[in-house]
Formats: C-alpha cells, sequence, structure tokens
C-alpha cells in the first residue's frame, strides 16, 4: 500500500516538472516569436518610408540617381525574403544603399532645411534604430532559449517534444562596416 | 536579464520587511509606552493601519498624485514626435510590455522622472527645458534611464519605501510630540510594581522615536543610490551608448534654473536630484542621488562595452572599491554588447538664447498652441482659445486662414 503511494508520488512529481519545463520551453519561444515581429514591424516601417523620402529627395538629388535605384532595388529584394538569413543579407543592403544616401545628403544645404524632410529623417533614424534595438533584443531571446533547449535537464524534454534552435539574426561585419557612420 | 529583474525585486523585499518590522516595532514601544498591559499590540495595530492606508493610495493612485504634482501633462506624438520615437525605441531595446506614457513637464530646468508600479501600466516625464537642451543622443540616455527604474520595478520599490519610511517619520513625530502634551498622565497610573520598568520602556520608546526615522532614511538613501547607478548600467546596456547618458547628465547639473514643482518627497524620483544641497560635503550620505559628477566619470570610463560586467569593473576602477553594485546575475552576462559609435547631431552647449525659445515653444505645443510659419520667417504662435478664422502676420501683415 505504501509502497504504491510512493510510486504514485514520485509520478506525479516527475509529471509535474515534465510540464513546468515545457511550459517554460513554450515561455520562451513565445518570446523569440514576438522579438522576431518586433524587427518585422519596424522592417515594415522602414519599406513604408522609403518612397515617401525618395520622393522628397528626388527634386534636389538630379545626379544621384544610382543610390536611388539601388535603395528601390534593395527595398523590394528585402521585403520579397523570407528565411532568417536572407532577410538579415537584404535588409543589411537596404541600410548600406540608405547609408550612402545620408552622406550624399551632406552636400544640398536646401534639403537639410527642408521640413518635410527633416520629419522624414527624424522617422527613419528612429526606424534604423528601432530595428537595431530590436534585433538585439531578438538575439538575447534566441540565446536564452536555445540554452535551455542545450542545458540539461531541459534538453531532454526539448529532444522529446522537437523544440529546435532558432537562427540568430546575424549582420555581416563586413556589411555591416560598409554602412557610413554619418548622420544627415 | 528576468534574473537580474528577480534579485533587485529580492532585495526590495528585504528591504521593504526591514521597514516594516522597523515600524511595528516603533508601535510596540509606542504603545507600551502608554499601555504598559497589552498596549503594544494596540500600538502595532495603529502602526499597521497608518501603513495600510497610505500603501493602498499610493499604489492606487501614487502615480497619478506624482504626476499632477509636479505639473506634467500628457502629450500625443505630434507634440514632440523625436521624444515619442525615442521612448518607443527604448520600449523595444527594454523589452517593455507596453509603451509607457509620455509626459512633458512646464518647466524650464532640465530634469526627468518616471512612474508606474507595473511596467504595463507606466509613464516617463521629462520637462521642456530638458527637451530643449539635448540632442537625440543624450535624450536618449535620460530616457533609458527611466525607463530602467521601470523595468528593475525601481518605481514601485520607491514609492513603498518613500511609504513605509513617511510612515515611521510621522509616527515618531506624533509620539514624540504627545509627550509634550501630557504624555506621563498614564505612567502616573500604571502599578507601583511595574513603575521602573515603565520608565525603561519609556526611554526606549523616546531613543527609538528619534532613531528609526533617521536609520530608516540613511538605509533607503543608500538603497536608491545604489539604484541610480544600476539604472545608469542599464540605460548603457540599452543605448549602447554611455557619452550620451554622461553628456545628459553634465547638462542637467550645469543648468542653474530650479524645479519648482519638487518636493522632499518626490525627489528620490527625478534623474538627478531636483533640491540643490547647499552643503556639498555633508550631502553624499543623505542624498537619495550619488554626485553626478562620480556618475558621469564612470560612464566616461566604459570602453570595453556595454553589458552589465563592463559599468562594473568602470565602477570599481573609478570608486576604488569592489562594492557590487550590479546583482550577480547581471554580471554572469559576459557577452560582449559593443558600444555604438557616435551620431552626429547639432549639440547645444549652455543656456542661449535659442534654448530659451525652444523651451517657450515646447510649452506652448503642450498647451495646444499652434503654430504657423509666414512665409517672411516670423512664426505665429495662436492660443488655444483664440476664435477668429483669419489672421494678419504682425511683420509682413500677410493674411493666413486658421481652419480649426
Amino acid at each position: 500500500m505504501t509502497g504504491l503511494i510512493i510510486v504514485l508520488v514520485l509520478i506525479a512529481v516527475v509529471v509535474l516538472f515534465v510540464i513546468s519545463m515545457y511550459n517554460s520551453l513554450i515561455q520562451l519561444r513565445n518570446r523569440v516569436k514576438n522579438a522576431w515581429s518586433q524587427i518585422d514591424v519596424q522592417l515594415k516601417r522602414r519599406h513604408d518610408l522609403i518612397p515617401n523620402l525618395l520622393e522628397t529627395v528626388k527634386g534636389y538629388m538630379k545626379h544621384e540617381r544610382e543610390i536611388m535605384e539601388n535603395i528601390t532595388k534593395y527595398r523590394s529584394q528585402a521585403m520579397d525574403a523570407s528565411t532568417v538569413g536572407e532577410k538579415a543579407q537584404a535588409e543589411g543592403l537596404l541600410s548600406g544603399a540608405l547609408g550612402q544616401l545620408r552622406v550624399q545628403v551632406e552636400n544640398y544645404p536646401d534639403l537639410k532645411a527642408n521640413q518635410n524632410f527633416l520629419a522624414l529623417q527624424e522617422e527613419l533614424t528612429s526606424t534604423e534604430n528601432k530595428i537595431s534595438f530590436a534585433r538585439q533584443s531578438y538575439n538575447d531571446q534566441v540565446l536564452f532559449y536555445n540554452n535551455k533547449i542545450q542545458m540539461f535537464p531541459s534538453n531532454i524534454i526539448a529532444g522529446m517534444f522537437k523544440f529546435l534552435q532558432e537562427e540568430f539574426f546575424q549582420v555581416e561585419d563586413a556589411k555591416e562596416r560598409e554602412v557610413p557612420k554619418v548622420s544627415f | 536579464m528576468w534574473e537580474l529583474i528577480e534579485a533587485n525585486r529580492r532585495k526590495s523585499l528585504i528591504l521593504f520587511f526591514s521597514l516594516g518590522l522597523t515600524l511595528l516595532l516603533l508601535g510596540y514601544f509606542f504603545g507600551s509606552a502608554y499601555y504598559p498591559d497589552g498596549g503594544g499590540f494596540i500600538g502595532m495595530f495603529f502602526a499597521f493601519v497608518i501603513w495600510g492606508i497610505l500603501s493602498l493610495i499610493s499604489y492606487f493612485s501614487g502615480s497619478k498624485i506624482l504626476l499632477a504634482v509636479s505639473g506634467a501633462k500628457e502629450v500625443t506624438k505630434e507634440v514632440h514626435p523625436q521624444l515619442f520615437n525615442i521612448v518607443e525605441e527604448m520600449k523595444i531595446s527594454a523589452s517593455l510590455p507596453a509603451m509607457p506614457k509620455v509626459y512633458i513637464i512646464n518647466e524650464a530646468a532640465p530634469n526627468a522622472f518616471a512612474t508606474g508600479v507595473k511596467p504595463e501600466n507606466s509613464a516617463v516625464a521629462v520637462t521642456a527645458g530638458l527637451l530643449a537642451r539635448l540632442n537625440r543622443d543624450e535624450l536618449q540616455g535620460v530616457v533609458a534611464h527611466e525607463v530602467s527604474h521601470i523595468v528593475n520595478r525601481d518605481v514601485l520599490f520607491m514609492t513603498f519605501a518613500g511609504i513605509m519610511l513617511g510612515s515611521i517619520v510621522l509616527i515618531s513625530e506624533v509620539f514624540l510630540r504627545s509627550l509634550w502634551f501630557g504624555g506621563g498622565r498614564y505612567t502616573s497610573k500604571s502599578s507601583k510594581s511595574s513603575g521602573q520598568g515603565q520608565m525603561i520602556i519609556m526611554i526606549v520608546a523616546i531613543v527609538f522615536a528619534i532613531l528609526a526615522p533617521i536609520l530608516a532614511q540613511l538605509l533607503y538613501f543608500a538603497i536608491s543610490r545604489k539604484r541610480e547607478y544600476l539604472a545608469d548600467a542599464s540605460a548603457v546596456r540599452y543605448t549602447r551608448y554611455p557619452e550620451g547618458l554622461a553628456s545628459a547628465l553634465e547638462k542637467i547639473a550645469n543648468s542653474t534654473e530650479e524645479l519648482k514643482t519638487a518636493n522632499k518627497v518626490t525627489a528620490p524620483m527625478y534623474i538627478a536630484n531636483p533640491l540643490k544641497p547647499k552643503g556639498q560635503k555633508l550631502s553624499n550620505l543623505t542624498s537619495t542621488h550619488p554626485p553626478i559628477s562620480e556618475r558621469v566619470r564612470i560612464l566616461r570610463s566604459m570602453s570595453g562595452g556595454a553589458n552589465y560586467i563592463d559599468y562594473q569593473n568602470a565602477f570599481n576602477k573609478i570608486k576604488k572599491s569592489n562594492l557590487p553594485i550590479i546583482p550577480s546575475s547581471g554580471l554572469a552576462d559576459q557577452t560582449t554588447i559593443g558600444l555604438k559609435e557616435a551620431s552626429i547631431t547639432p549639440v547645444t552647449l549652455g543656456l542661449n538664447k535659442q534654448t530659451k525659445r525652444d523651451t517657450g515653444d515646447i510649452m506652448m505645443k503642450v498647451n495646444n498652441y499652434s503654430f504657423i510659419d509666414c512665409s517672411c520667417g516670423l512664426k505665429i504662435k495662436i492660443p488655444p482659445d483664440f476664435q477668429k478664422t483669419e489672421l494678419f502676420c504682425p511683420r509682413c501683415g500677410r493674411k493666413h486662414n486658421l481652419n480649426s
């Protein structure tokens, strides 16, 4: 009789342990997903801002056609990308092209004083910041999640329920360095 | 990061209970000083009730009261798009569950504070003077510092510790004053045998009444100073740019204006102590904020990275001590977080005509003034109760139609 009770209690403890482990894994995975959607929101916002920016800049910068074509091209590439890796690469190119535009703007004092442009510039700067902060926060969450999956004893439960590792949002170092660190 | 918040919360609880214990002891001694037979428990009960009522009020409407007292007004994005963007950036960076409300205080002195006992329902308030003086990076540093207070649950702690401290001071004051007015009445009535014991309890109660508020205050100040350092460290981690906060703090310290709406109760909530102490040396022990120059020196000496461990190293180097500012869970994260490079934005130094004008403009915007840019270069400011539908520019006489 007592033997049975002990066995039942042990089973109950193990079940509760598995449940709590499983739930914390789910929670961490959801945080990763949430952080990813944050990046997505900001990337989409950047894509929405770009046509307005080009429209405002066009009248002033007649000789920088190539930069603007590049921005348009990379924007559509970035919008079509689906995996984390592809997205990171396309967005990196887009950041680079926008950076070149920033450098060029220095040569147009009228443009720099344009109210409309100033407002757009603030929005774009802020969106760039939000993207990089969201990326950091996404990577933090991925780190927590991946750690949990790899560490004992949660790795057993992760294996049982097929929790897969998530990919970090990495911008290749070379590309990152290409972006000129100049503000408008 | 979650562990860091937990550690901070645990510390708050310890402080919270030790202050609570002091409060109950205080009640017990005062009670027994009056009624030797069982009066101690009546005293405890009263102390508990006073504390309970004050806590309930502050928990449910503390932020509202604080914001109202400081004259802060909630604003929409149109009033100051940059401030809004920066608050949102910090919300993302700190993974806050909801966007804090944004308030602007109608004051020329640069300062800021955060409220909200829960991160889901928080607010960041900055003065108009701060907005006019700081560039984007500096403002980001200040907002990050305030958001860290929300994330680290400092606001909750400050509110409750403040209330507890207030109750201790209040009860001690009431007791000491009542002694002047026939406090001894009950002692003379007490039975002869316990006369001497009664006397001792009375003396203990008086000593306690004098010491408890001072000790509680010192404890409160020490912990609140530590929290300022921790918030600076978190701000650096969120922005990855220590120089922004450093130069913002410098500008705040250099301003000569006084914050009119701040008082002793609200002072610990601000990023820099709004009440300027006269005797600088003595105030180190009794100040809720570490000296700004020291905070700036620590921030400036961070060169390795933006993680917590980098701040702790910088702190040890400057203070030449090994006082742990960051809970160990924060230090456990050894990943390097690179520092951001400066974005080149124009910096307005000191208080010139332009900052004064900008401050005024921001205040007017907060108060629903509308602005019209006349083509002659004049900026016309229209008060919200302006009735006419058209207006002539006072400089060039051009006619402007007002559609609202």
